[in-house]
């Protein structure tokens, strides 16, 4: 167990320093960022001061070690446009963003669990058909399309939602069923398949031999097998929902880190983009980990693998 | 009194009654009585294991069972729902299958596995279940079983898997064991252990043990009776001694002379076959089935077959006179 974790570590840490290396050598490749920081107007003076300034004159490589070892001590440095600490204006608006991905999971899971395993239970009848077509419909639906639908229909014609803002939890109604969409359908469809073979397995056999309820036959039996795959794409799409916030957090004004990803990007602030990136990527590295110690808690094989 | 389980013209058919369905049980007939051990033999494909799992309605899904008769203790199986069905499995009937190796969960103990049965059916403790589990872990010769209450089916051999599963079986002290050829995925060594550990239990605990096997070696070693099957019909059931002495159908003939008698065979004699295998039939086959791997056959066996009595308690389903 503790050679499996510490494998996992190492392997969370060569992630993250990949992701490092992507993010800024991404950034620089965008172009020149004085250039770009100093707008069309600037003179070759203004330019230059700029690059004196931020330390942009440095060769890349010493840059690049710089950002490296102050952000490993948690100093992602100071926003150009802001002008305020990167780490304070990540940490500010986490929250909302981790709001945002941890309702969409909920939704989701409430969603596609017991779908799953209906359909799973129907296999082969027009109930499980019609289940994967809606997981079919919701895997070709473009999120923020449906998050203007919803937007329409609940929040304008009917009113019973807020469009947009962060003010109270009914702001983050719509925007988690949009990114719970995304999430479902491979949710439910990796439920069902799950489901569909344990069920058919010889353990199955022995529990109804052993003349067991159907419900113990269903959720305690066949659900805690099946469920092993889906903890781990759970976990997966968390990854995704956090980083597919940008898109949805831009349709419903919900201020976290996604927006703050998009307008710094617009402005060029990209020490913010940079760090938004490796954070955005160490969560989804650790939610990984997670994944893998949450399946070593449902599976005992994988303990002593 | 009754048998303890009798099986009257069971019939057993897959995928529902078009043209394209498959008879996998037609019409057979046995009974176990109380404190017996009755062996149910036959080649691959035979219906022994459809049998059991009918009896046990276990049938996979698109199986179907009739019968004129199914009852267990005097009690009509055929009328139990399904609830009633689970009320008595693992209960007062228990099974056990062929693959150890995967007929545990392996996401949960082996303690947890076993009590559960108690604790569903008798409504136990956890405790009690938990001293009943240890008891009947080390009464099927498990050593520390207290370790083994705690470990996972993928920590344990084949061989201690399956005790695990008859101990499991045993929770609810049942009158009824049926045993799906519970030796044939093991090492030859294994399986005479976990044989003779049946045999014992069967007689200790007065079991009514139903053994499904195509080994005539455990039919001569343990059964009281034999039921032979094939093609889904009980083609002959006698006492163990008399079907070995006086084999009445040619396919119970053929299959005890597929068998090597130390003693009895010459180095230079070949060991007999049967040619051919089991035909698959569809509804509304007439006749014996036998007949097209049968030396003794002829035109009459084309149609419906009487069934003959070679003595009180023996009979077999062949024109031939015994």
């Amino acid at each position: 167990m503790f050679q499996f974790l510490l494998r996992r570590l190492i392997v969370a840490l060569l992630v993250a320093a990949t992701v490092m290396v992507l993010a800024f050598v991404l950034t620089r490749l965008s172009g020149d960022l004085a250039t770009s920081i100093a707008g069309a107007n600037a003179t070759a003076a203004d330019i230059e001061a700029i690059r004196k300034a931020y330390g942009l004159d440095r060769p890349v490589i010493t840059q690049f070690f710089d950002w490296v070892g102050r952000a490993v001590t948690g100093d992602l440095g100071e926003s150009y446009f802001f002008k305020a600490r990167v780490a304070s204006l990540i940490g500010e608006r986490m929250p909302v963003t981790l709001t945002l991905g941890l309702t969409g999971l909920v939704i989701a899971l409430v969603v596609s669990l017991p779908l799953g395993i209906l359909a799973a239970v129907r296999e082969n009848t027009g109930l499980d058909r019609f289940v994967q077509m809606v997981a079919l419909l919701g895997q070709a639906m473009p999120s923020f399309w449906l998050g203007l639908l919803l937007m329409i229909t609940f929040g304008l014609q009917l009113g019973w939602l807020p469009i947009s803002g962060t003010g109270s939890w009914q702001n983050y109604v719509m925007p988690g069923v949009v990114l719970a969409f995304s999430a479902i359908p491979a949710l439910t469809r990796l439920t069902r398949a799950g489901m569909i073979q344990a069920m058919g397995s010889d353990y199955i056999r022995t529990a109804r031999a052993k003349g067991l309820s159907r419900a113990s036959i269903l959720l305690k039996h066949a659900l805690r097998n099946a469920a092993i795959p889906v903890v781990a794409i759970a976990a997966v799409q968390l990854g995704f929902m956090l980083g597919g916030s940008i898109v949805i957090e831009q349709v419903f004004a919900l201020h976290g880190v996604g927006f703050l990803a998009w307008e710094s990007i617009a402005k060029n602030d990209f020490p913010v983009v940079q760090a938004v990136v490796l954070v955005l990527a160490v969560i989804y590295v650790a939610l990984t980990m997670l994944a893998d110690l949450m399946n070593a808690v449902l599976d005992p094989r994988l303990r002593s693998a | 009194m009754s048998a303890l389980l009798e099986i009257e013209q069971l019939e057993v058919t897959f995928g529902g009654r078009t043209h394209r369905s498959t008879a996998a049980v037609r019409g057979a007939s046995l009974a176990v009585e109380r404190g017996e051990t009755h062996c149910l033999v036959g080649e691959s494909g035979c219906g022994k294991s459809v049998t059991a799992l009918a009896v046990m309605n276990l049938l996979a899904r698109g199986g179907e069972r009739r019968a004129r008769r199914l009852s267990f203790q005097g009690d009509d199986l055929l009328k139990l729902d399904d609830g009633g069905m689970a009320r008595l499995r693992g209960n007062a009937m228990a099974m056990i299958f062929q693959e150890p190796m995967t007929s545990l969960n392996p996401a949960y103990t082996v303690g947890s596995q076993m009590t559960e049965v108690l604790r569903r059916h008798k409504r136990a403790s956890q405790r009690v279940a938990t001293d009943r589990a240890a008891d009947l872990l080390a009464r099927v010769g498990i050593t520390a079983p207290g370790l083994r209450l705690g470990q996972f089916p993928h920590q344990l051999s084949g061989g201690l898997r399956q005790r695990v599963m008859i101990a499991m079986a045993l929770m609810c002290d049942p009158q009824l064991l049926v045993a799906d050829e519970p030796t044939t995925a093991l090492d030859v060594t294994v399986q005479a252990q976990i044989l003779r550990l049946l045999a014992q239990l069967q007689r200790d605990l007065g079991l009514g043990l139903l053994l499904i096997t195509h080994d005539l070696g455990i039919v001569a070693r343990v059964a009281h009776r034999v039921s032979v099957m094939y093609a889904g019909e009980v083609v002959e059931s006698a006492a163990t001694s008399e079907l070995f002495a006086n084999p009445c159908h040619p396919y119970t003939q053929g299959l005890l002379r597929c068998v090597p008698v130390p003693g009895k065979i010459r180095r230079d004699q070949p060991l007999g076959s049967i040619p051919g295998t089991v035909p698959r039939v569809g509804p509304g086959f007439e006749g014996c089935a036998f007949r097209e791997r049968c030396s003794f056959a002829d035109a009459t066996c084309a149609h419906t077959i009487p069934r003959r009595n070679a003595g009180a308690t023996h009979d077999y389903l062949c024109r031939l006179p015994a």
